[in-house]
């Protein structure tokens, strides 16, 4: 019997992670909401991030803080270059396609990865403390990681919810025509949503690599989790997809005490497959 | 104001429209009538830039406007409210009147205009925190007439205002639109509702299978044997 | 024109059954390797086609694949079960998988991006549960088929001589065609393009979609299963990245997708140029620079998909043949 307060702390650690997962599904959900197009390839983006970050502080000797700002801005400048040579090409194929575009991405992304700075893992070492309340045990790097994600959220709630732009990003990807004949350019908002989205996941870069140690297939263990909260949550619905994120998480650092780390992954994709034929339009989906 | 000059237009091998002239004055009120399929929709389409003329000349204020992309004709001051409305349902009525005004130069008269659209149609500003698509037909109307107006356009391009709605909300749509025209807006309207439209403008063309068979003074062309009996049903 | 097509297609198979017993010196062995990979590897493409040509493309064909070589591995390897046996259990194991997934999914119409991400969703279930189970398949680090020793033969489906498995690859290559010409020929293909292009429309003019997508989705599994098998037994050993997961998924995905999905040859095309680019790529970088193969790889794939959408031997049959042949594909 596993005692209750390690149960207790599971739970906690998987709000925690549920901050940073919520993260890198909105950023993807938010492409996918716009653009109708899954980029598989979004997590390699963020391992990407995850290197700029690491190479700016060993390399560079930035401090950590900049380094990450110098991920959201590379995160970023990836989003464009992906949107404009590998996405505009195909906007208009068969979703088959555009799935496998992008997926050679992620092939060429780590590949990529192991060429240049081969298969060791690396990390940003920083000391930072393990704080205690009440018997349980919180790493203080992941309740910053925490804390800066939540930040980034709601700064992209703002954005999307308050200014011009970010308003026409939302009534894009419900008419096209009629966001042209309001005076802006559909091309120029689905840059604008894939410089976001890639920003998103430079602030998700930043805020793991103080956590995990980052290697050329880093893609393949958020990856998939990422596809399945935004499915979960309804992909393009970002509400749901916030939610969905809490809901893993926590299967999965709870199932991870109580079975083993896969079974705690097993368990949360089992729940995700049954949950997509009980509501397949996503949990939160508008019945009818 | 606005000037056509044998424009022809079309979709893919299709052609809508063939060598179409037709004007529109400033402070004028004009109705593109005739049956389904004549090419009206396709008319106002080419001209807001949904799509590019294939041949011809549209002029707007001395600017030649053709094959430009539609965010650019509409900063030129040409709003349109296309057919369907097109409103984004998604969004509120207060998002949906914001979307109105993206243009750089309406951004710095939001308020005013809001105030104006507002006080135009009251109903919009009670809504205006609900879902654009959970109004009914004629608020959803008011709302793209009033969405348009947010870009403080020079000239208003209406395709098929009357379309979906019951009979007694045409009349309050008719009624709304010589609101809007009292306003000084310069207006082309398209319609199918004939008797409806003639007493609106001031000028009408007939539009026959994507080619002008008749034009003049709305009340002339109502005298027409020919159109009283093919569309005014008298 | 058919019948210069015949012939051609006749001579072209002689020569593959040629292949074994030609001289080829000292590279012989690694040849009959390579076709052999591409022998297996277009069988489980093909059968990734019969669902992916009517719109149901999944993205978790590894799944089947795992299940498939796995428990024909661990059958033998801990209960000493003939692999003729076994395969046919994996099979039917792998079935009762598909069924199970296919059931709700057709049910509730789960397609498109949702179908793809919950197969892959699968993939990725069945990857995991494979690691974890480790005490019997190994973990991460995979598990090596128990050679028969003196008891190699058919019994055993184990063979010193590769060229045995190369007829064994041959035969299922040829099998796999087969039963993507009968589909092709059939009433499900209409009912399943049917359904590919209008679910509710299908269903109203009386065709069972639930009924032909499982049908389909079962047979798709099957085969796969079997290609699956074969391959674990052929190399001798299985692990969770070369036969399951996202990976190998996409990569039947790609070649097939790269052939061109909607042609009887397509996946053998666009599996022979995979193997044969990655081979080439292995072989010219060899160790020196790790990892450029796979980048290479990676940007052709991106590079194809942009500019020959249809595939390579999709698109030259369409120039060949001014589109004649061509299906409409779904918008």
């Amino acid at each position: 019997m596993i005692e209750p307060i390690f149960i207790l702390e599971a739970v906690v650690n998987g709000i925690l992670l549920g901050g940073v997962l919520a993260l890198l599904a909105l950023g993807l959900n938010l492409i996918f909401g716009v653009i109708d197009i899954v980029w598989i390839a979004y997590v390699d983006l963020v391992a990407l991030c995850m290197y700029a970050v690491y190479f700016l502080v060993t390399l560079y000797g930035w401090p950590l803080w900049l380094a990450g700002l110098g991920a959201i801005g590379v995160g970023a400048g990836l989003g464009v270059l992906v949107h404009l040579l590998i996405i505009t090409p195909i906007l208009s194929s068969p979703p088959i396609n555009q799935l496998l575009a992008t997926g050679g991405l992620l092939f060429f992304i780590q590949s990529v990865a192991t060429l240049l700075w081969s298969t060791d893992h690396r990390s940003v070492r920083v000391s930072l403390p393990t704080i205690e309340v009440g018997g349980i045990f919180i790493s203080f790097s992941r309740l910053i990681a925490f804390g800066l994600s939540v930040l980034a959220m709601i700064a992209l709630y703002l954005f999307l919810k308050r200014t011009y732009t970010g308003t026409a990003i939302r009534a894009v990807s419900q008419d096209r025509e009629a966001i042209a004949l309001m005076g802006a350019r559909p091309q120029r908002l689905y840059i604008v949503t894939s410089a976001v989205g890639g920003a998103m996941a430079g602030v998700a870069g930043a805020l793991l690599i103080i956590q995990y140690a980052v290697h050329p297939y880093f893609g393949g263990a958020f990856g998939p989790l990422t596809f399945m909260i935004c499915v979960l949550g309804g992909l393009g619905n970002m509400v749901g997809a916030f939610f969905a994120a809490f809901i893993m998480a926590q299967v999965i650092s709870v199932g991870g005490v109580l079975v083993s780390t896969e079974m705690g992954y097993v368990i949360a994709f089992v729940i995700f497959i049954v949950l997509m034929f009980v509501r397949p339009g996503g949990i939160f989906a508008r019945r009818g | 104001m606005l000037e056509l000059s044998r424009v022809t237009a079309g979709y893919g091998a299709f052609t809508a429209l063939w060598d179409v002239s037709l004007r529109v004055n400033q402070g004028e009120a004009v109705a593109v009538v005739g049956p389904n399929g004549a090419g009206k929709t396709t008319l106002l389409r080419a001209i807001s830039g949904l799509i590019a003329p294939r041949a011809g000349r549209v002029t707007f204020e001395g600017t030649e406007l053709a094959g430009h992309p539609a965010f650019d004709i509409v900063a030129h001051g040409i709003a349109h409210v296309p057919e369907g409305r097109r409103l984004f349902p998604q969004l509120t009525v207060a998002e949906n009147l914001k979307m109105g005004a993206f243009l750089p130069a309406a951004r710095a008269h939001f308020h005013d205009n809001l105030e104006r659209v507002y006080a135009l149609f009251p109903v919009l500003a009670e809504r205006s925190a609900q879902r654009a698509g959970s109004l009914s037909g004629g608020e959803q109307q008011m709302l793209a007439v009033g969405r348009a107006l947010m870009s403080r356009p020079k000239l208003i391009l209406f395709d098929e205002p009357s379309m979906g709605l019951a009979p007694v909300m045409v009349l309050r749509l008719f009624d709304l639109i010589r609101r809007v025209r009292a306003e000084g807006y310069t207006i082309l309207v398209v319609e199918q509702n004939v008797r409806q439209v003639l007493k609106l403008v001031d000028r009408a063309y007939l539009l026959e299978v994507g080619r002008i068979k008749m034009e003049g003074r709305a009340a002339d062309l109502a005298e027409q044997d020919f159109v009283r009996q093919a569309y005014v049903g008298l | 024109m058919t019948s210069a097509f015949r012939v051609v297609g006749l001579l072209a198979l002689a020569a593959m059954a040629l292949v074994p017993v030609l001289p080829l010196g000292a590279a012989q062995e690694y040849i009959w390797h390579v076709i052999i990979q591409i022998f297996l590897w277009s069988f489980v493409g093909n059968a990734w086609s019969l669902m992916g040509r009517f719109g149901l493309v999944s993205l978790g064909h590894g799944a089947f694949l795992g299940v498939g070589a796995y428990a024909t591995v661990l059958l033998w390897n801990f209960f000493g079960m003939t692999p003729w046996l076994g395969v046919v259990l994996s099979v039917l194991l792998t079935v009762a998988l598909a069924l199970v997934i296919s059931y709700p999914c057709s049910r509730f119409r789960v397609v498109g991006h949702y179908f793809a991400l919950v197969t892959l969703a699968v993939g990725e279930v069945v990857r995991l549960w494979i690691v974890a189970e480790r005490d019997w398949t190994g973990g991460s680090l995979g598990v090596s088929l128990k050679t028969a020793g003196t008891a190699s033969g058919l019994w055993t489906l184990q063979f010193a001589d590769k060229r045995v498995f190369y007829y064994i690859g041959l035969a299922a290559w040829l099998f796999g065609l087969w039963v993507w010409w009968r589909v092709d020929r059939s009433m499900a293909r209409s009912a399943m393009e049917a359904i590919g292009e209008d679910e509710t429309a299908a269903a109203s003019v009386g065709i069972r979609v639930t009924r032909f997508k499982m049908g389909i989705t079962a047979l798709s599994a099957a085969l796969t299963a079997l290609g699956g098998a074969l391959l674990a037994l052929y190399l001798a050993y299985t692990n969770p990245d070369t036969l399951s997961g996202i990976g190998v998924s996409l990569r039947i995905v790609f070649a097939v997708v790269l052939g061109g999905m909607y042609s009887l040859l397509g996946p053998f095309v666009g599996t022979a140029l995979t193997i044969a680019l990655s081979e080439y790529l292995r072989i010219s970088f060899g160790i020196k620079l790790i990892g450029i193969a796979e980048t290479i790889y990676g940007l052709l794939l991106i590079i194809f998909i942009i500019f020959l959408p249809a595939g390579i031997y999709g698109s030259i049959r369409d120039a060949l043949f001014r589109r004649r042949w061509a299906r409409p594909q779904p918008s």
